[in-house]
Order: structure tokens, then C-alpha cells, then sequence
């Protein structure tokens, strides 16, 4: 029972804190490119401005329009849930292992992509084309990159994983370099930054995300944009908690789980600084070199795999 | 009273709906109500003896005094057979709901030929069932070229356009040179075995060269009438044809029963499963996947896309099987019978939701007389119910969780990622390919029916009968909303019919899945709690939940909602026309992945007379033609033909000459002989 309530507390940290974490990423940004930086709260404050504003629907909306912030928000909740964030072997690892994950983000873009088309505009028509494009590309990466891990970890259950990778030591994986560099440009495309896409702008021709959920105001629009700062949160821990578990708690003891939020802290804020630096020396791409760059994302996640199967494998 | 009993009065009912339907022509009701209700109680039936036959566990078999002197007909009702006798059973109960009203259109057009359709649709589904049946050669072969003559004169069904006809022409063509292999393949094991019943072809003992040309054989022929790639090029054509409740039953069982009969082959009668067997049907499997799924998303015909799309899906089933033959041969037998539930499995859940997206295309089509996407939009407020279930097939068909689709196919997941199990390197990095190439193809999917829904059933309408359109009636829903249901039901609970399905491997290869359903109807853990787990109860309660605590919460306090214009960039008027199209729609992946495709694109412009630099009209012209035609199917074409014109050389026309071959033949046989 304390676990469940324990993994509960755990998704509740993780969705609250998840626009922290947007915060700090765009404080850092702006301090980067030499601007005037925002509060760290800033999201939660414009969070909290949409919800108390009106909604404005597109005359067209039918109930998917109107549905989809919800279904998007529970499905990336559910999928928050999951991702083990200051302790494994928690019960909700066992609920969906990391193929489901997938799948539960695949859900959120299949009915983003559906809100997109919903209202007849040329513009929402546009950014789900490309969205399901985009996210077409990046699946089969992720998923590759994921059986790296799943079949050097022999499990497909993410608190699994992460418990042998810790088990295993600091050993060096070339597979994991591979699977690790991978996943970290897939999160960049799904995430939807730059080379990807740009979530800071509006012009009409470059948008993906924004030109799907242009339509969007007031609740419906917090919940979607909250549902995107979790989203980056959890690609985050992924690769943090994957790759580098260290400090995770592995016991239920108060000990153990405030060193892995120290950690998990630490390591969150190590990669938004990533995140940026990769952000500001990377210039937005067209649209169709967007393949390429996933193209490459698939080869180093396919390498991955051959130098598990060629190298780490014995026989 | 034995399922046996229960699958012949299916039988009955099926051909008895045939016979009623006969007087069509005269008294149309016949055919709306009597001969539909005789194949509701067909499927009724069909499902009851089948799910009895796999909770049972043991083999019913009977002779029936028909057929040769020498060989009575030899039946069999077996776990195998009766999950997918269940199989049929269920798309026909869904089919006899909708009939009536999908006929309508039909009826009232005065067509007279009515009693041809309910007489071959009956027809089609008693054999059907009979190939399920059959537990001997000449059996199978009667009810399979049963199943595929009287299918032949649905497709046929609106001959007056050339196109069907040729569609239907390509079928039968097609379904007699994958016939023609069957009966050879049967042919090499019976001359081995000494008998054409199944019992003796079990015991027959070939050699592997022999065991292997027999199963080239089959593979090309079931894999022909399944929709492989590259000999899938007559399936787009001639599903989308028939009327939409015949396309159903086509793309829904009629694949699956061939996928039966590639199983019942290669595990029960041949067994001795080899490697290069399973590598070769995982390489078409993933091959035919991902074609069927671009070639799906160029299509603006939704019934062709629909079509497409069961080329890709007949490619996850056999990915499945060929995944189980491996570990077969490989000696991992548990892992055999995985792959083999997993293929299984998305057999059932194809046959639901391929069944329910062509009655929600029927339906389409029944309201707006309307093929083509580019012309629909809005249909979810012009057809709230049908929209509803379109969405599920549409959610379940791109392997979304927690639908049923996505079940199956995490279940290939987890047999393809115990590849390194096995010993052979090349095994061990080819099959994580395949696996990727899956998670591509499903990916695609999603892509293609964001596409399908987006633009037939959201937006605004782009035509005038699609703004008019009217919900279709109680029966056609009822219909749709059955299959509906069970996509949920069987996503939801996947546990509970995985642990039925148990029986089949038990059956061919003598395992259970170690613990597949061994932690309750919640949890579904193939190899192990430690290794996979997934939970769909829990995974649908908590989008449920999350999703109503957010509405509930801020349901609590409520803010205004007011309807507004959707942004316009300031020019005012947004039309229909501006919307994007199926074309636009896929035009990205279009241009990715161009070489898969032979694509003509032609932009005509014409400029104004006075002012030359002005366009005045633009007009854009895109044909994508499936590759299989130009590389495959037209070159075989013309070496026949060229081949009939050598041998047309020895046809003199001269009566004489006629008779002068005959004498020859007969001299030369008699010396044979002697």
C-alpha cells in the first residue's frame, strides 16, 4: 500500500513539477542568448492565466476538439506514471512497460493530430500532416533504441531496466552510447525543439505543434501545454534515469528517496542546460531535412543495437 | 449434442440463407429479412460451435457419406478450427445486422439481380466454414475453390463498370494460380504420406528438400489469397468492389481463412519446421507491413485504403507466425507458442476492426454515395454513431492502447525482442530490424487514419451530398457497434481471451505460453512478471481517471465557452476548399519514401493571354501506381503472352491438322504404355 501511495506522490511531483522544469529551461535560454530572463514560475503563472480565461471554440469543433486536451493530458499523465523518477520498483512500472509508453504518446499525437483536423483550417491540416510525419519517423527510433535496452536489460519493464543498469555497474556499453545519442534526438524531434521545430514561434509557414493547437484557448490550451511540459519532462528522466541511474532509490526508506530527488534534480538541471546549449547552436531545419536528421537518429540507434548483438553477446 | 452438430447447422443455415435468397428477384424482403436472419443464426451458430470446440479442447471428427467412393468427406472441429470458425462467426453476425439496411439502396434501385447476391453470399460463407472444417485434401480443396468461385461473383456483383469486371477477372485468376499451388503442395505431402486425409499426411515423412518444396508451395498459395506482398496487387482491386458488407467479410475472414489454412499446413500436417522457413515468412511478413501501409496511405478511395491496409496487417500476422517458426526451430517451443498467439491473436482483432472500418466505409458510402475522401469532411455531425465507431476501428487499426490492435501487436513485440535467445548472429540482428520496421509501419498507420478520419468525418463537408448526409439505420449501427464493442472488450481484457487461445499452441506444439494469463484476468505477462507486463484494465481505468479528474476539477469552476471564427490570417471567408486534402495530407511521406512508389505528377498551368506572367488556373495531376504492377505483374503477363503466341504457332485452324496431332499423341501414348 505504501508503494502505490508512494507511486502516487510520484506522479503527482512529476506532473507538478514538470513546468518547473520548462521554467528553468527557458530561464537558462534566455540568459544563453543574452535576454532579460523570466521568473522561474513563469509557467505556472501562465498556466494559471489560462485556466481562468474563456474559452473561444472554432465554429466547426466537434467533441474531439473538445475532448482531446483531456485525453491528451491523461494519457501523458499515465505515461508520467510509469517512468520511474526518484525510486524503482514502484507498483505502477508493472501497469505499462516501456512499449505501452510509446503507445500512449502515439495516442496523444494520434488525437492532437485529430483536434488539428477538426476545425477545416488549411493551418491545423498542416501541422498534423507534418506531426504525423514527424512522429512516424521518430517511433520506430525510439522503439529501437528502447530493445537496446530492453534486450541487453532482457526486460521491457522500465524499473527493470534501470535497476540493471545500476546493478551493473559503471561498465562501458558502446550500444548504450549509441542508444543513448538516439533517444536524445528523438526527444528533441517529439518534443517538438529546435532543429525539429521551434516552440517559440508562430510563423506560419515553420510551425508544426503550435499550427495543430493554433486553435486552442483558455483551459483546453493550459491542459495541452501543460501536457507538452510534461511530455519534455519525461523524455528527460528517460534519458537521465536510463543511462545514468545513479542515485535513484532502489529502497522505500525517507534516506534513500530524498538522495534520488536530489539526484534526479541534479540531473534534470544538467540536461536543461544541455537542452539549450544544443538548442541555441542549432539552427531550425526545413521541414524536409527533418527525414535526414532522423535518418541519422536511426542509424546511430541501429548501430546501437549490431554492437549489442555483434559485440556484448557472446557466441 | 457435440460442437460438430452445432457447425453443421451453421453449415445449413449458411446455405439455406443461399436458397431463400434465390427468390430475391421476385419478393426483395426475402433477401432483407429471411435470408439475413438465416445468416444471423449462421454466425450465431459458427461462434457457438467454435468458442465450445476451443474451451473443449478435444477434436470432434466425423465422416460424412459424400464425396469420392474411395474417400468419404473427413471433418475435423479442433481448437484451431473452432477459434476461427468463432472468427467468421462473429463478422457474420455483424454483417446479418447490417445487410438489410446496406441493401436498401440496392432494393430500391430495381437492381434484379439480387438473388445472385444473397445466393453467392451465402455460398461464400458455407465455404468458408467447410475449408475450417475439412480434415481431408479433397474437402479443403472443394470448399476453398467453393469460397473462392462464389466470391468471385460478389466482386463481379456491379459488372457494369469495366473496372469491376477486370478487378474481378485479376481475382479469380489469382485465387486459381494460389488454388493450383495449394493442391500441389498437398499433392507432395500426400504422395509422402499415402493418403489424401489429413491423418495420413501427419504421419507422412518427408524428406527437408521435399518438406521444403511443399511448403514453398502452400506459402505462395495461401500467401497469395491472404494478400502478400508481392502478389497482393489483386486485393486493393477487388475488395473495394464489392458491396461494402462483402468487402468485409473478404478483407476480414476470407484472408484469415487462408491464414488458417498456412497454419493448419505448416504446423499440423508438415511440422519439421525449419529456420530459413520462419526467416522467409518474417522477411514477406515485415516486406508486406510496411508496403501495405504506404501504399495504403497514397490511396484517396476509402474502400482501397481499407484494402491496402489489410495487406499490412496480413503482414503483422505472419510476422507473428514466422517469429513462432523460428524459436520452433530453434527449440524454444514456449516462445513458439508466443508468436504464434500473437499472430492469432491480431488475426481475431483484424478480423473486428477491418470488419467494423468497412461497414463504417458502407455506411459512408450508403449516406453519401461518396468513394472518394478529397469529397467528404464533417461526417461527425452528419453521422454522430457511425463516426463514434469509425473512431474506435480507426484507434484500434493503428495499434493504439487500449485498444485490441495494439494488444497483438505488443505481443509480436515481445516475441521479436526474445531474439537474443537464439544462437544464430544474423537471427539475432535481423529480427530487432523487422521488429523496427513494425513500429515504422504501425506509426505510418496512425499516420494514414489521422488522415482517413480527419478528412471524411472533421473539418467541413467539401460536396453537397456529404452535407446532407443522414445517419444510417438502427440495424446498420447495431452492426457496426457490435464489432465496435468488441474491439474495446477485447483490448480491455486481452488476458481472458489470450488464456482461451492457449489451447491452439497446446494443441500444435504441445506447450502453454509459461505464464501468459498465470497472474489473473488483469495482468498480461507473456514470458514473465520481470520481463513484460502490461495491464490494460488498470491502463484504460487510469486514462479514464486522469482524464475525468481534470474535467471534474475544473468542471468546479466553470468559465464560459463561446463560439468564434477559427483563425483566418486576416483574409476572411474560409471555404472547404482550403482545407487540407487526403493528397496534401500524405504529400510529406509521399516525398520520403518516393522510391517505393511509381508516381506520375503532372501541374498544368495556363496564363492569361494579355499578361503572361499571370496564372490564370492550375491544375494538378497525381497518379501513384502500386510498383507490383510494373515489376512483377505486367512483365509475368507479357511472358505468358508471348509464350501463348509459340505455342499458338502449332493451331493451324485446318481440321486436319487437328487430327493428325491427336493420332500422333495417341501412337506416342501407346508406345508409352506398352
Amino acid at each position: 500500500m505504501t508503494a502505490w501511495i508512494l507511486a502516487a506522490l510520484q506522479t503527482l511531483l512529476f506532473v507538478f513539477m514538470a513546468p518547473l522544469l520548462g521554467g528553468w529551461v527557458g530561464r537558462v535560454k534566455c540568459h544563453m542568448q543574452n535576454r532579460a530572463a523570466p521568473s522561474l514560475l513563469q509557467p505556472y503563472r501562465d498556466l494559471a492565466k489560462l485556466f481562468r480565461k474563456h474559452t473561444v471554440l472554432a465554429e466547426q469543433a466537434s467533441w474531439i476538439f473538445r475532448g482531446t486536451p483531456y485525453i491528451v493530458f491523461g494519457a501523458t499523465i499515465l505515461t508520467a506514471a510509469v517512468v520511474p523518477l526518484v525510486a524503482v520498483q514502484l507498483p505502477t512500472a508493472a501497469i505499462a512497460d516501456v512499449i505501452v509508453l510509446v503507445g500512449f504518446l502515439a495516442l496523444a499525437r494520434f488525437f492532437t493530430a485529430l483536434a488539428g483536423m477538426d476545425i477545416g483550417t488549411a493551418f491545423g491540416g498542416m501541422g498534423s500532416s507534418r506531426e504525423m510525419m514527424i512522429g512516424a519517423l521518430a517511433e520506430p527510433v525510439l522503439l529501437m533504441a528502447v530493445f537496446t535496452l530492453a534486450m541487453t536489460a532482457s526486460t521491457t519493464n522500465l524499473s527493470e531496466a534501470t535497476t540493471f543498469t545500476l546493478n551493473s555497474g559503471l561498465v562501458l556499453r558502446p550500444s548504450f552510447i549509441f542508444a543513448m545519442l538516439g533517444l536524445m534526438m528523438v526527444a528533441v524531434a517529439e518534443t517538438g525543439r529546435v532543429p525539429v521545430d521551434n516552440p517559440a514561434t508562430h510563423l506560419e509557414l515553420t510551425m508544426v505543434h503550435e499550427a495543430m493547437i493554433l486553435e486552442y484557448s483558455g483551459r483546453h490550451l493550459a491542459l495541452i501545454v501543460w501536457a507538452g511540459q510534461i511530455k519534455l519532462m519525461i523524455y528527460m528522466v528517460l534519458v537521465a534515469n536510463i543511462f545514468f541511474p545513479w542515485g535513484i532509490a532502489t529502497e522505500l526508506a525517507a534516506n534513500d528517496l530524498a538522495v534520488g530527488l536530489a539526484a534526479i534534480a541534479a540531473k534534470l538541471i544538467l540536461l536543461g542546460v544541455v537542452l539549450v546549449v544544443w538548442e541555441t547552436v542549432m539552427a531550425k531545419m526545413r521541414l524536409f531535412r527533418v527525414p535526414q536528421f532522423l535518418g541519422f537518429a536511426f542509424l546511430l540507434s541501429l548501430l546501437g543495437m549490431l554492437t549489442h548483438v555483434v559485440l556484448e553477446t557472446g557466441g | 449434442m457435440s460442437p460438430l452438430t452445432l457447425a453443421y447447422l451453421a453449415l445449413v443455415s449458411a446455405l439455406a440463407s443461399g436458397i431463400v435468397a434465390l427468390g430475391a428477384d421476385r419478393y426483395p424482403g426475402l433477401l432483407r429479412y429471411g435470408s439475413s436472419i438465416l445468416l444471423g443464426a449462421c454466425g450465431l451458430l459458427a461462434i457457438v460451435a467454435g468458442g465450445w470446440a476451443l474451451l473443449d479442447e478435444t477434436p470432434h471428427l466425423d465422416q460424412l457419406a459424400l464425396g469420392l467412393p474411395w474417400l468419404q468427406w473427413h471433418l475435423r472441429l479442433d481448437v484451431l478450427s473452432g477459434f476461427f470458425f468463432s472468427v467468421v462467426g462473429l463478422l457474420v453476425l455483424a454483417v446479418s445486422f447490417y445487410a438489410p439496411g446496406y441493401l436498401q439502396d440496392y432494393t430500391h434501385a430495381k437492381i434484379r439481380e439480387l438473388a445472385a447476391l444473397g445466393f453467392f453470399t451465402g455460398l461464400f460463407i458455407l465455404g468458408m466454414l467447410l475449408v475450417l472444417l475439412a480434415d481431408d485434401a479433397f474437402v479443403f480443396m472443394i470448399a476453398w475453390e467453393l469460397m473462392s468461385v462464389s466470391s468471385y461473383f460478389l466482386v463481379a456483383y456491379q459488372h457494369q463498370h469495366a473496372a469491376n469486371r477486370r478487378a474481378a477477372f485479376l481475382y479469380l485468376l489469382m485465387a486459381h494460380v494460389g488454388g493450383l499451388a495449394i493442391l500441389l503442395g498437398f499433392g507432395v505431402i500426400a504422395g509422402f504420406g499415402n493418403g489424401f486425409t489429413f491423418e495420413a499426411m501427419r504421419a507422412a515423412n518427408l524428406s527437408v528438400t521435399w518438406a521444403s518444396i511443399a511448403f514453398a508451395l502452400v506459402f505462395f498459395g495461401f500467401g497469395m489469397k491472404a494478400g502478400m506482398v508481392p502478389v497482393h496487387a489483386w486485393l486493393p482491386e477487388a475488395h473495394p468492389v464489392a458491396p461494402s458488407h462483402i468487402s468485409a467479410l473478404m478483407s476480414g475472414v476470407m484472408l484469415k481463412v487462408a491464414i488458417y489454412g498456412f497454419i493448419r499446413f505448416t504446423f499440423d500436417l508438415l511440422g519439421n519446421i525449419q529456420w530459413q522457413w520462419g526467416l522467409t515468412v518474417l522477411v514477406i511478413g515485415a516486406a508486406s507491413t510496411l508496403l501495405g501501409v504506404l501504399y495504403a496511405l497514397m490511396q484517396h478511395d476509402l474502400k482501397r485504403l481499407l484494402a491496402y491496409h489489410s495487406v499490412e496487417n496480413i503482414g503483422i500476422i505472419l510476422m507473428g507466425i514466422g517469429l513462432s517458426m523460428i524459436f520452433i526451430s530453434a527449440g524454444r517451443p514456449e516462445l513458439g507458442a508466443l508468436g504464434l498467439i500473437a499472430a492469432l491473436y491480431h488475426s481475431l482483432n483484424h478480423a473486428l476492426f477491418k470488419g467494423l472500418l468497412f461497414l463504417g466505409a458502407g455506411a459512408v458510402l450508403h449516406a453519401t454515395h461518396e468513394h472518394d475522401l478529397n469529397n467528404m469532411g464533417g461526417l461527425i455531425k452528419r453521422l454522430p454513431q457511425t463516426a463514434m465507431f469509425f473512431l474506435i476501428g480507426c484507434l484500434a487499426i493503428s495499434g493504439l492502447p487500449p485498444l485490441n490492435g495494439f494488444v497483438s501487436e505488443w505481443l509480436t513485440f515481445q516475441a521479436a525482442l526474445q531474439a537474443p535467445s537464439l544462437d544464430s548472429g544474423v537471427l539475432r540482428s535481423l529480427i530487432p530490424i523487422a521488429a523496427a520496421l513494425l513500429a515504422l509501419s504501425a506509426a505510418l498507420a496512425a499516420a494514414c487514419f489521422v488522415k482517413v478520419y480527419g478528412v471524411a468525418f472533421l473539418g467541413t463537408a467539401r460536396s453537397r451530398k456529404v452535407a446532407h448526409a443522414r445517419e444510417v439505420d438502427v440495424g446498420m449501427r447495431a452492426g457496426m457497434g457490435l464489432l465496435a464493442v468488441l474491439c474495446v472488450v477485447f483490448g480491455i481484457f486481452p488476458s481472458v481471451v489470450i488464456g482461451a487461445i492457449d489451447a491452439i499452441p497446446n494443441m500444435l506444439l504441445g506447450i502453454k505460453p509459461p505464464s501468459a494469463t498465470a497472474h489473473g484476468w488483469l495482468w498480461l505477462t507473456p514470458i514473465s512478471p520481470k520481463i513484460a507486463s502490461y495491464s490494460a484494465p488498470l491502463v484504460f481505468a487510469g486514462v479514464a481517471l486522469f482524464a475525468f479528474i481534470s474535467y471534474v476539477v475544473l468542471r468546479a469552476r466553470p468559465v464560459k465557452f463561446r463560439r468564434g471564427y477559427p483563425w483566418d490570417c486576416g483574409f476572411g471567408a474560409l471555404n472547404a476548399r482550403m482545407q487540407y486534402t487526403a493528397t496534401a495530407f500524405s504529400m510529406p511521406i509521399r516525398r520520403i519514401f518516393s522510391p517505393v512508389w511509381d508516381a506520375i505528377e503532372q501541374i498544368e498551368e495556363t496564363h492569361n493571354v494579355t499578361q503572361p506572367q499571370r496564372t490564370e488556373t492550375i491544375r494538378h495531376h497525381l497518379q501513384v501506381q502500386d510498383k507490383s504492377w510494373s515489376r512483377l505483374y505486367e512483365p509475368i503477363g507479357r511472358l505468358v503472352l508471348a509464350a501463348a503466341r509459340r505455342v499458338g504457332r502449332i493451331q493451324t485452324g485446318s481440321i486436319h491438322t487437328y487430327l493428325a496431332y491427336s493420332f500422333f499423341t495417341l501412337i506416342l501414348l501407346l508406345w508409352v504404355v506398352t
